[in-house]
């Protein structure tokens, strides 16, 4: 390992935070320094370590060092770079969507409804297509909710449905006319592959053609879905993970709201 | 108090366990899996049907990929003749025809012969011509048996803790260049995980998988193709390196059956995993449970349970003593099936919330007492995956802090956790650095289970008191209420699931006075011999 991390040789590079050309932040402002690991499909050695690194120097980098490389199996090496990267940004063009809400509390939620909608709200969730994890949208909908925050179920002014996992666009449509639904809740976890894109503009697709697309709020959630890529697919909102109850139902309430247009 | 460990030594609790509650806990399961057996013995179902075609011989799929057991038992089903047992009717085909069970499941498949339309010939006589079939599969299932002793011996079998570790490419090919990769590096139980779907499909998928999702399908020869792969890494490791698939959802003895022909090692076997999780048929899944755990403690297989996963809903402090009920309960209908007790891979999980303060020392206890109140089992331990998140460097302490506890109380099934449990299917790097941190823990606190000892009176005493006193009172109400009920009221996972909802109730059958199944009869009879 070379001399490169503990080289004391001054490096020319102005060291003044530019919001408009921010690199990483290691130990000084502008050094550029990133850490990565990956494996490559050969055998280690010499020639497998300057493989790591231009492919590095291809990605970026300046200077990259291979700090540790380790054989994972016959034809398969794993590697630890650092390097600097040569690329800057302009955060003051950064632009993001998020879904801004206001987290309320469970009790003001269950008043906001009380005051300005007069009914319970019917909500139907579930994880759709060949999707059998339950843990997100128990999450979010189950009584006991997650890290101590109630899910829906517990909400005297919410009607919560969960239809589990492995439920079909079709069958989830077909309830959630049945039961009027005002707000669906579509968890998504596996992601192989993709399929959760073409899963989610599969439902979107089958609203629209029952006409009950505008009727409804509809949010999806997962480790990863996130705003930008739900409102893309045609949802409402998208929550990524560590989302609680709260926060979506803060989203869906003043959503209804600001539809019906009472106020 | 001295017990006997699972090498028959005596051992002294370190918790100061109330033994004889756990006794009275003991038999409370007992009688709960009593009352459920009676209801088991006199249904069938449609996979334990199937299960019975496939143990004769009857194997492959017709045009349509529908697989030969299913048509033979829909078509069975279809006349309600399913009461009777498949075997009595491909029994008295034979007597009628001389033909296999699978040249006549080929038949019925063509719509050449209509099983429920031969006049039935003497009882005893199809018996005794099934019989000789079933006798020759057992034959086949014991030397499968016999063979993985045999290697055990040849390479010694490991001590300590098997470093358990999956599979999930969703192509069987790549899988097993992840497997041979992952047992080089030191993995000793490879699982490979199933497709998303197939826990909720009534059939068993046929040939090898090259695209599926979120795992590979269960099927034979999915199962041959990687039982050949580990044999070949075994042989160049001098180590057998054990496998295992998942025999759960709606085909659960039929899974069984085809681990028992490809000699896996280890099979997920619970019902009421199946139930909470998958939302099957509770009356359902029960009785298959049964059979499927006849057939892998007739095939030397140790079965997996699913406790761990009440606590990836449920909170794993809360519900501490859930899990406890749970294992006696297991224990019990895993007995009635005639597993031993070294063939029970019972389930617990290191899932509290990292901000629990003491939390390890609450994991430590919970682990520390699984130990001892099920001493001859070798203990399934999961690792967290409800609190992992995308940082990975925490998570790899989390798993440190989890691998520090099997080491310390000898679990003996040690599913791997991995740092990037929360993002995806772990890439090949990953496992190696979970199977490094492992073996450093494993190796560096190698005997500090013999070295330490509880305080007396302190925390870790008072907090197994409690969740045996919860676990007991909670299977006192289950013994009131009947296991159905109690799953019906959300006792397990805090998930509710109603007695006739759920897939697969229509795959129930009540069984008839003319009831045969010629492999209950043989497997019970050596395994309650106590030879096997």
């Amino acid at each position: 390992m070379g001399g490169g991390q503990y080289s004391t040789e001054k490096e020319a590079f102005d060291k003044n935070l530019d919001l408009t050309k921010i690199k990483p932040y290691g130990d000084t402002m502008n050094d550029g320094k990133i850490q990565l690991s990956f494996t490559l499909p050969v055998e280690d050695g010499d020639k497998a370590i300057e493989a790591a690194k231009e492919l590095a120097e291809k990605m970026g980098l300046k200077d990259p060092e291979v700090v540790y490389h380790s054989s994972l199996d016959k034809g398969f090496t794993f590697f630890v770079i650092y390097g600097k990267i040569i690329h800057s940004l302009d955060y003051t063009k950064i632009q993001v969507e998020a879904v801004e809400v206001e987290a309320m509390s469970k009790d003001d939620i269950n008043t906001y409804i009380r005051n300005k909608i007069g009914r319970k709200l019917v909500i139907l969730g579930a994880s759709t297509g060949t999707d059998a994890h339950t843990v997100g949208i128990d999450a979010i909908l189950n009584m006991k909710g997650f890290a101590g925050h109630y899910g829906l179920e517990h909400y005297e002014m919410i009607e919560a449905f969960n239809l589990g996992s492995q439920v079909t666009n079709e069958e989830f449509v077909k309830k959630a006319i049945e039961l009027k639904a005002d707000v669906l809740l579509v968890s998504q976890t596996v992601t192989q592959k993709d399929i959760h894109i073409k899963n989610l503009t599969q439902l979107v697709d089958l609203l629209e053609a029952e006409g009950i697309r505008d009727k409804i709020i509809l949010i999806c959630g997962g480790a990863r879905i996130n705003n930008e890529l739900a409102k893309e697919l045609g949802y409402d909102a998208g929550f990524g993970p560590g989302t609680y109850a709260e926060i979506v139902a803060s989203f869906f309430i003043k959503e209804h709201v600001r539809r019906k247009g009472y106020n | 108090m001295n017990r006997l460990n699972e090498k028959g030594k005596q051992f002294k609790s370190k918790l100061n366990l109330d033994f004889t509650l756990v006794n009275k806990a003991r038999q409370t399961a007992k009688k709960i899996a009593f009352e459920t057996q009676k209801f088991i013995d006199v249904h069938t179902t449609t996979t334990i049907e199937r299960t019975v075609c496939r143990l004769l011989g009857i194997d492959g799929v017709d045009e349509f990929d529908v697989p030969l057991p299913n048509i033979v038992v829909d078509h069975i089903n279809m006349k309600n003749r399913l009461g009777s047992g498949v075997a009595n009717l491909i029994g008295n085909a034979i007597l009628h025809t001389n033909l296999t069970p699978q040249e006549i499941a080929k038949k019925v498949a063509r719509n050449e012969l209509d099983l429920t339309e031969l006049s039935l010939k003497d009882i005893s006589d199809i018996k005794a011509t099934i019989n000789v079939i079933a006798q020759e599969t057992l034959v086949k299932i014991s030397q499968n048996r016999k063979k993985r002793e045999n290697l055990l011996q040849k390479y010694s079998d490991k001590e300590g803790p098997l470093i358990y570790v999956i599979v999930a490419t969703g192509n069987i090919y790549e899988d097993i260049i992840q497997a041979h990769a992952a047992a080089r590096q030191g993995a000793d139980v490879i699982a490979v995980i199933r497709s998303t779907v197939q826990s909720l499909l009534d059939y068993v998928p046929y040939g090898a998988t090259t695209e599926g999702f979120g795992g590979t399908y269960a099927t034979q020869e999915n199962f041959r193709l990687m039982r050949k792969a580990l044999d070949k890494v075994s042989e160049e490791l001098g180590r057998y390196i054990r496998l295992t698939n998942y025999c759960s959802g709606l085909c659960m003895p039929e899974i069984a059956a085809m681990g028992a022909f490809e000699r896996l090692d280890m099979m997920l076997n619970d019902a009421l995993y199946g139930i909470l999780f998958r939302d099957i048929n509770m009356k359902r899944t029960i009785i298959d449970q049964y059979f499927s755990r006849m057939i892998n403690a007739y095939a030397g297989v140790i079965i997996n349970t699913g406790e761990d996963n009440y606590l990836t809903t449920a909170d794993a402090y809360e519900a501490a003593h859930t899990v406890l009920a749970s294992e006696f309960i297991n224990e019990q209908f895993a007995l009635l099936a005639g597993l031993r007790e070294e063939q029970m891979g019972l389930g617990h999980a290191f899932e509290m919330n990292p901000d629990l303060e003491n939390g390890f020392l609450y994991e430590l206890a919970q682990a520390q007492m699984a130990r001892e109140i099920f001493p001859k089992a070798p203990l399934k331990y999961m690792p967290p995956t409800k609190f992992m998140t995308g940082n990975i460097f925490k998570g790899h302490i989390q798993d440190a802090l989890f691998n520090m506890i099997t080491i310390m109380t000898n679990q003996r099934i040690h599913l791997l956790g991995m740092l990037t449990e929360a993002i995806h299917t772990p890439f090949m790097s990953d496992r190696a650095l979970s199977i490094e941190n492992a073996r450093y823990i494993f190796n560096n606190m190698k005997s500090i289970g013999d070295e330490i000892e509880f305080k007396k009176g302190g925390l870790m005493e008072r907090r197994v008191d409690e969740v045996l006193h919860k676990a007991f009172d909670l299977l006192k109400e289950i013994e009131k209420e009947g296991l159905f009920k109690t799953i019906e009221k959300g006792i397990f996972a805090s998930i509710i699931r109603s007695i006739d909802g759920g897939k697969g109730l229509d795959g129930v059958v009540k069984k008839e006075k003319d009831y045969f199944n010629p492999f209950i009869e043989l497997m019970n009879r050596e395994l309650t011999k106590g030879g096997n």
